[in-house]
């Protein structure tokens, strides 16, 4: 978890929930319950949440607050969920969304 | 249908403001927010603000949210959160989703605060993961813990650009260039200067060519541009990032007006579409304001105070409160929003070119291109000066509301005067003491002390040090000028935190005497 931030200079430790287990298209991953699915995915390393129904292009986090759906994955089985403003939950099931499926193209 | 003595669409600074006043004049409020947490944009903000004490400066941002909530909360202000406003319709008819719920009701006043969305700007590969807004670096970083990326170019000199820059710096990832198409900085030289004293080389009349990479960003290519925005062949350069972060304006979030069929204008210095208002954020529809950066794109100072206006402006039109009243609640308002709205980066002042500060010195031409004042520059500004013992130097060069450093010193050392635009100049009838009160009030981290005498042959140096770790005393490293190069060597001598600094440490490191004008930062290993 190398993209976490152990201590700021202004904010110092970051408040966090509790320490969770989740899974990314079937591999297990932590992360912190009530922050966004994003926030956890990101700490984790993972830049490509979707690839685009026509051109198959890769996107990922663009403007994190909800707005620009360019986030969206499969979640629990429900496609086009805003990864940056749901937050994470215990056991959640997080897959790459393909077009608005979870299957690959 | 439920009804509303006043329905607020947004509960960011100036939605917060406007219903905490209409609620202490007796108003029925409810507050709709999108998101899971009230405060919008305030919460990310985590330095310290301009102004003078009426506007809250030298408090940082997300203290003032929290202010500000604590504030609503006494007023008795209902807020909802996780409700969209999706519809506003002919006689105040708010159709709101909260959750998977959609429900209609009525506002007999509205006061539509719903800020601003980041704008765009398209290039080859602008849609791999890793471009991003500065407003999601800003969300990963100071809200979520997160670091957006390790290595960074940051497109875009305004403010927002600037203040981003430090942030990710402070949080430790690596800022690699600043870039901008307009030829000069955009947003407050005191903060270029903070980013540009640390190493961030800045390319302005520059823009990206592409971002490299097939599954995320992994490269960017930037080139200079002539003064047609066409890109000069021969000029491009690479560096190695894995984030490139957007930082190039804000656009009015105002759907609902338009929707509302409140009049609307296109004007650019506003920012794009926004809505036609008065003074006091009333819209062409009676009953219906407008507040905050969906009037136009400003700040959060300036927001709060419009939005406690409207708030006063709806309980009058809603016989709350009588029209004598009301006048005599804005008349304090006006002039702390006319104090804000002064100075060479005032509303009516955006894209002039203005070569002079208020008192007749031509500004620093290097600051504006470069992000620092040249050597050759810094000596023609009042707070410039040079005697013997410790001294505050005061690097403000631009005209700018805000005056906390006067009012900082406990031996009246600094004077800004009446006007809160004024370059601050140092009182040589008092003597400093060395406290460094300046030097942690000082939103733009511009003040540091200075002594020249400082032992044989040396020079001390007081900084404002904001980054972690926290250098220690008797630590050994290089000063760095203004233009973040290595002037010297230097050793930590003092390391200040108090309270009273609010997380502004201050740090002194001596440096050869020739040196006590030109070291502004302090890096630990030589590079």
């Amino acid at each position: 978890m190398d993209a976490r931030i152990k201590e700021h200079p202004i904010l110092g430790e970051p408040k966090k929930g509790r320490l969770v287990k989740f899974t990314y298209n079937g591999t297990e991953v932590e992360g912190y319950e009530g922050e966004p699915i994003a926030a956890a995915l990101k700490a984790a390393g993972l830049m490509v949440h979707r690839y685009t129904k026509k051109g198959h292009k890769p996107r990922g986090i663009f403007c994190a607050i909800g707005r620009c759906t360019d986030c969206v994955m499969v979640v629990d089985g429900k496609p086009n969920i805003r990864t940056c403003v749901t937050p994470l939950a215990e056991g959640m099931k997080v897959q790459t969304q393909y077009g608005v499926s979870a299957e690959p193209l | 249908m439920k009804r509303y003595d006043l329905i607020v669409v947004g509960a960011g600074p100036s939605g917060l403001s406007a219903a905490i006043e209409a609620a202490k004049r007796g108003l029925g409020v409810v507050v709709f927010d999108e998101n899971e947490k009230p405060g919008g944009q305030l919460f990310k903000q985590i330095h310290k603000f301009f102004g003078s004490k009426e506007h809250k400066a030298k408090i940082r941002g997300f203290v003032i949210g929290e202010q500000l909530l604590k504030e609503a909360d006494e007023a008795g202000v209902e807020v909802v959160l996780n409700a969209t406003v999706i519809g506003l319709y002919q006689e105040k008819e708010v159709v709101v989703r909260i959750g998977e719920e959609i429900r209609r009701m009525k506002g007999d006043a509205i006061i539509i605060a719903t800020g601003a969305a980041e704008n765009m700007v398209t290039f080859e590969g602008w849609t791999l993961p890793g471009v991003i807004g500065a407003g999601a670096a800003q969300t990963m970083m100071n809200l979520h813990g997160v670091r957006p990326g390790k290595k960074i170019l940051m497109l875009g000199s305004g403010n927002v650009g600037l203040v981003v820059s430090f942030q990710l710096l402070q949080c430790g990832c690596e800022v690699v260039a600043l870039v901008d198409a307009a030829p000069k900085i955009g947003g407050y030289g005191v903060h270029a200067a903070k980013v540009a004293r640390t190493g961030v080389p800045f390319y302005l009349s520059h823009t990206i060519v592409k971002a490299e990479g097939d599954e995320c960003v992994t490269g960017v290519t930037i080139a200079e541009i002539d003064d047609k925005f066409q890109f000069i062949p021969g000029t491009e350069k690479h560096f190695d990032v894995d984030t490139i972060c957007l930082a190039v304006g804000l656009s009015p979030m105002s759907q609902l007006l338009k929707m509302a069929g409140c009049k609307m204008e296109d004007n650019p210095r506003r920012g794009g579409q926004a809505p036609i208002c008065d003074g006091y954020g009333r819209t062409s529809v009676d009953g219906i304001f407008a507040v905050g950066d969906v009037s136009g794109i400003e700040e959060a100072s300036s927001a709060m105070i419009e939005g406690r206006m409207a708030g006063i402006a709806a309980a009058e039109y809603l016989g709350y409160i009588g029209k004598e009243e009301m006048e005599e609640s804005l008349k304090s308002l006006d002039q702390a929003l006319d104090g804000l709205r002064q100075g060479m980066f005032a509303p009516k002042n955006r894209g002039k070119n203005i070569e002079k500060t208020e008192e007749g010195i031509p500004v620093s031409a290097s600051l504006l291109k470069r992000g620092f004042v040249a050597e050759d520059e810094i000596g023609r500004f009042p707070g410039v000066t040079r005697k013997s013992g410790v001294h505050p130097v005061m690097e403000c060069t631009q005209n700018i509301p805000c005056n906390p450093c006067q009012d900082a010193c406990p031996k009246n050392c600094i004077r800004i005067g009446e006007k809160i635009t004024s370059l601050p100049v140092v009182d040589e009838s008092a003597t400093c003491i060395g406290c460094g009160m300046c030097v942690a009030s000082c939103s733009g981290q511009a003040i540091f002390l200075v002594d020249e005498g400082y032992g044989e042959g040396c020079a001390s140096v007081t900084i404002p040090y904001e980054f972690l770790p926290l250098p220690e005393v008797g630590q050994k490293g290089v000063a760095l000028g203004r233009d973040g190069k290595e002037v010297c060597k230097a050793e930590v001598v003092s390391v200040k935190s108090i309270p009273a600094f609010d997380k502004t440490n201050l740090l002194t490191i001596k440096v050869p005497r020739e040196y006590g004008m030109k070291a502004r930062f302090f890096k630990k290993e030589v590079s």
